[in-house]
């Protein structure tokens, strides 16, 4: 496994008095994607939320690159090269799809040939430039969703649940995207209920259940492992195909 | 509904009138109802002429629009405060206060030799000072009160309402220990004062009187307006601020610290509001400690008009405070206060989230 | 007995108990405790506004509706007794017409911004409420044939609650309380001297029966209010403060409830109004009307304590007494302060509010409770205190297992 470029330890987490996560451990290797699994509930979108400094952390600690980042402030840790796509996709709805990307490059100008290379992944983004995004389709919101986490080279994505409730066609475009960004070596963390579409992509994951981490390995390993899968489809896994 | 954000400054809202051909009735409800706030000025506009003879009118809607670049100025900051961050500055009026009078001593006490000098060239030394003490003067008092004030009760609007009441009081007792409790007379700068009179040869409008004074007011209540409305649509701080109203946690995400971007807004709010005290108080002649929370009615109802939090709203809430007050009490001074506020009741019912919204109240 | 008349709603703290009977009886017995006009009418002042204060409080304490149009109401009270008196005569009859007048038009305007809140969310109503208290006030002041302007209107009370009228011959003993505590103070020695300077004779007059009468009215309004929200009526104004959807949910008409707190606290605040015209003998629109006597309810309340009622008689107390001693106060500090330039200045007497807005905001970020919800904090922490066994190593209990 490759060295990881982001370990919870023990991580434990509370959204106003509910006790959600009760010390997750987890290793991202550096370079790979690694789906996060799991049912409604076993605390998967906390522990990205957690990771970017949203809710109240309690307990443990999150290394980033060798850096202790659990008491950063968001803005911080965004700036420090993660970049998160929550669940809502949070686009904003009165801003057009130019404006919401221009937000997005934290440093300055877009670069013109990554644009370039976002819209050959994402043609409906130069169709709709000018539009405001909030009149988008749900596609088409998730595409920007995730241009804006790549208009600049980040070194780690958190990606919440991006195929929900999407068209297959459009999941494809998505997993296209997906597998360019995994040539680029960017380290990709991926909640999804979706099995298909994380063993396509994943190469390595966890399964979370109640606030914790309870199984972790490669996807290859979980792919073969009927046994294992039977085992932890009780979790949620095949439920959703 | 969009209209705030997606609309560029040059792109006139007629731009939206119908594609192909509609009946006027049609027409004039779709204009009604997606254009409330020009049919409402349109309105007032046609409505008052048919009242009031065309030389007076005239004068009254340009004073009306003077009085409005003045609200506009003294509301916006209140208005993108909130906007931004859900927090009500009902201390705001005491800013007001503060610029007119440190606005004030620069025209009354420091430069008084250049702004009582004929000549438009000395006057402005007085002048240009006196507008930018005002606002620096109330932008520092903006940051200090934001620190110490506002910050500790983000998120809790009941306790927003008490400390910034409380607040808008030790500012304003603070004005009368530094200034004294009795009112400063202000005299306008010399070329301000006085009127112009167009030539009697232009048809129409000729041998009309207007106000210098208010001809300023219009100027720059435009230019403000016209600059803000740069700022919130082309620059990276203006598409900031607008993402902050939709969604503070995004713009976080996104690597911003949203609170660096209120702490300036505040403080350039305040700052603006300092702006308008002085130019207030120059149209007064006369500086007392609670000139702004007279004004914070009119403000009030400005942005409630408008809408909260937007700029847009703001500033057409400006124009219809304005001249309604200068029609109204044209008509019947007695009733200028109640016809404002009426206005203000008449469009709640009809819109309560204003003319303009931006945020889900 | 007391259970009833206080509805079981107890001060629950015994410094509270002892404050609160202390104005209990200053009150009581206030014209034998206090020579002088300006205590008197301090006096009054505290009857009036504790019930001002009380109904201000049910709707900003106990529901969370933040109205800046108590002073409209408030003023509606006075100017209608005004009014009434000056057109109809100094009668009883007139009075009452005044009285009533003012109670419907209070009532109609109210029920008008009650139903405005459907429309408008919390912070809109608050700013709605505000302006049109504002048009109201300018109203007032524009309609001077009326209402006399920015002069305003003498009261012309009836003779017998007048200072000429004589209900007993003869006079009565007092002993004023100042004089008394500031010759202990200064000559404790000549105790005899003390004594007899601090005794006063009381003739009385119209003014103490219409003191009386005011102190029963105020009285029976507080404890009505008490009364009021320890009802399950008062529950359900908590629970709309507490979340207003869920109390919704409930099958609660949240509207009803809410209109029914902003009538019954304008038509409060309109008695409260024409107690004071009463007393005051004189309204205009800054004492009546003003946005700076709303702020002063506002400060009232929240220096009290938001949501204890009780905090509506201690606030109303401390806050006028303020206002008419702190003065006092600055002005005997400042005879040791003068010639220092900006000191001089901020502890003139004119200054006063300074110090009690400082105090008020200090207190919204340390005392948000309150005096009254602070003393009762205090009161629970210490029982808590005493009903654990002691604390020290021996008597730490035993682990669960």
């Amino acid at each position: 496994m490759a060295e990881p470029i982001l370990t919870l330890s023990g991580v434990k987490a509370d959204i106003e008095q509910y006790h959600i996560l009760h010390g997750v451990d987890l290793v991202v290797p550096r370079g790979e994607l690694t789906v996060l699994l799991g049912r409604n509930g076993a605390g998967k979108s906390t522990s990205l939320r957690t990771i970017m400094g949203l809710t109240n952390l309690t307990g443990g600690s999150i290394t980033y690159q060798g850096q202790d980042i659990s008491r950063w402030p968001t803005p911080k840790i965004a700036r420090a090269g993660i970049a998160f796509v929550p669940e809502s996709m949070g686009i904003f709805g009165l801003l057009t799809v130019r404006e919401n990307l221009v937000l997005a490059a934290v440093s300055g100008p877009m670069d013109e040939a990554r644009l370039q290379w976002i819209f050959d992944l994402f043609p409906p983004l130069k169709k709709f430039w000018d539009k405001p995004a909030g009149t988008l389709s749900g596609g088409q919101k998730q595409m920007l969703a995730i241009a804006r986490a790549v208009i600049e080279p980040r070194d780690l994505l958190l990606v919440d649940e991006p195929t929900k409730g999407l068209a297959p066609a459009i999941i494809n475009d998505l997993a296209d995207a997906f597998e360019q960004l995994k040539e680029q070596q960017v380290s990709i963390l991926l909640v999804e209920q979706n099995f298909n579409f994380s063993r396509r992509l994943g190469q390595s994951v966890a399964v979370m259940n109640d606030g914790a981490v309870v199984h972790s390995g490669t996807m290859a390993e979980l792919s073969e492992n009927e046994e294992l899968q039977q085992e932890l489809l009780g979790l949620g896994l095949g439920a959703h195909q | 509904m969009n209209k705030e954000t997606t609309a560029m400054p040059m792109s006139d809202p007629i731009q939206e009138a119908p594609r192909q051909r509609r009946s006027p009735r049609v027409w004039l409800s779709d204009f009604q109802e997606n254009q409330a706030h020009l049919f409402l000025l349109a309105a007032m506009l046609i409505l008052s002429l048919a009242v009031i003879d065309f030389g007076t009118w005239l004068v009254l809607t340009i004073s009306g629009i003077a009085m409005g670049g003045m609200l506009f100025l003294m509301a916006s900051g209140m208005t993108l405060t909130f906007g931004l961050m859900s927090v009500l500055n009902l201390a705001h009026g005491a800013f007001i206060s503060l610029g007119a009078f440190a606005g004030g001593t620069v025209l009354a006490f420091w430069l008084d030799g250049f702004a009582g000098a004929p000549g438009l060239m000395s006057n402005l030394v007085a002048i240009i000072p006196a507008l930018l003490f005002a606002a620096f003067v109330a932008g520092i008092v903006g940051l200090v009160f934001e620190k110490l004030v506002i910050k500790p009760v983000y998120g809790d609007h009941l306790k927003q309402i008490l400390v910034t009441v409380g607040g808008s009081i030790i500012l304003m007792q603070l004005i009368e220990v530094i200034w004294g409790p009795n009112e400063i007379p202000v005299t306008r700068p010399e070329s301000l004062s006085g009127a112009l009179m167009l030539p009697e040869s232009l048809p129409v409008i000729g041998g009309i009187v207007l106000e210098k004074f208010r001809l300023l007011a219009v100027v720059l209540g435009l230019a403000i307006y016209a600059a803000m409305l740069w700022v919130i649509d082309r620059t990276r701080i203006g598409i900031l601020i607008r993402a902050g109203v939709e969604s503070r946690e995004m713009v976080e995400i996104q690597g911003y610290r949203i609170h660096l971007l209120f702490l300036g807004v505040f403080i350039a709010g305040s700052a603006l509001a300092g702006l308008g005290g002085v130019m207030w108080g120059m149209y007064k002649e006369i500086l007392t400690p609670h000139m702004g929370d007279e004004m914070m009615i009119s403000v009030i109802v400005v942005i409630i008009l408008g809408g909260l939090g937007s700029i847009r709203g703001c500033f057409y809430g400006a124009l219809l405070v304005g001249l309604i007050n200068l029609y109204i009490g044209f008509v019947e001074p007695r009733l200028a206060a109640v016809a404002t506020v009426g206005l203000m009741v008449g469009v709640l019912m009809w819109r309560p989230q204003g003319l303009i919204p931006v945020i889900k109240v | 007995m007391l259970n009833r008349i206080l509805s079981g709603d107890y001060p629950r703290s015994k410094p509270l108990t002892a404050l609160l009977l202390i104005i209990v009886v200053s009150l009581l017995l206030g014209p034998f405790l206090f020579d002088g006009i300006r205590a008197f009418t301090t006096l009054g002042m505290i009857c009036v506004f504790i019930m001002v204060v009380a109904a201000y409080d049910l709707m900003l304490g106990y529901t969370h509706i933040v109205s800046f149009a108590h002073t409209m109401f408030f003023g509606i009270g006075a100017y209608g007794v005004a009014m009434a008196t000056s057109n109809i005569g100094s009668t009883f009859p007139a009075v009452l017409i005044g009285i009533t007048g003012a109670l419907a038009l209070s009532f109609v305007l109210s029920l008008l911004l009650g139903l405005l809140s459907l429309r408008v969310k919390a912070i809109f109503f608050a700013l709605v409420t505000l302006a049109v208290a504002f048009a109201f006030l300018s109203l007032v002041t524009q309609l001077y044939v009326i209402t006399g302007g920015e002069d305003g209107m003498r009261v012309r009370v009836p003779r017998e609650l007048g200072p000429a009228f004589r209900p007993l011959d003869g006079t009565l003993p007092g002993i004023d309380v100042p004089t008394l505590l500031k010759g202990l103070l200064t000559q404790p020695w000549n105790l005899g001297q003390v004594w007899q300077d601090s005794l006063f004779e009381l003739r009385l007059s119209g003014r103490n029966v219409m003191y009386y009468a005011l102190l029963a009215v105020s009285a029976g309004v507080f404890l009505f209010l008490l009364r009021l929200v320890n009802s399950p009526f008062g529950r359900v104004l908590q629970a709309i403060r507490e979340n207003e959807f869920r109390a919704e949910a409930l099958g609660y008409r949240t509207v009803v409830y809410r209109t029914a707190v902003v009538i019954l606290a304008a038509l409060v605040a309109t008695l409260a109004g024409a107690a004071f015209a009463l007393i005051n003998r004189y309204v205009n629109p800054e004492n009546t009307l003003n946005f700076e006597l709303m702020v002063f309810i506002l400060l009232m309340c929240v220096i009290g304590g938001m949501g204890t009622l009780y905090g509506a008689i201690v606030g109303s107390t401390l806050f006028i007494l303020a206002q008419t001693y702190l003065q006092d106060l600055l002005k005997w500090v400042g005879q040791y302060t003068d010639g220092i330039p900006l000191v001089e200045n901020l502890l003139g007497p004119g200054h006063w509010l300074l110090w009690f807005g400082l105090l008020f905001v200090l207190s919204v970020y340390f005392f948000p409770a309150g005096v009254v919800g602070q003393l009762r904090i205090w009161s629970m922490r210490r029982r808590s205190r005493d009903q654990q066994p002691p604390d020290g190593p021996e008597a730490e209990p035993l682990p669960q297992t």
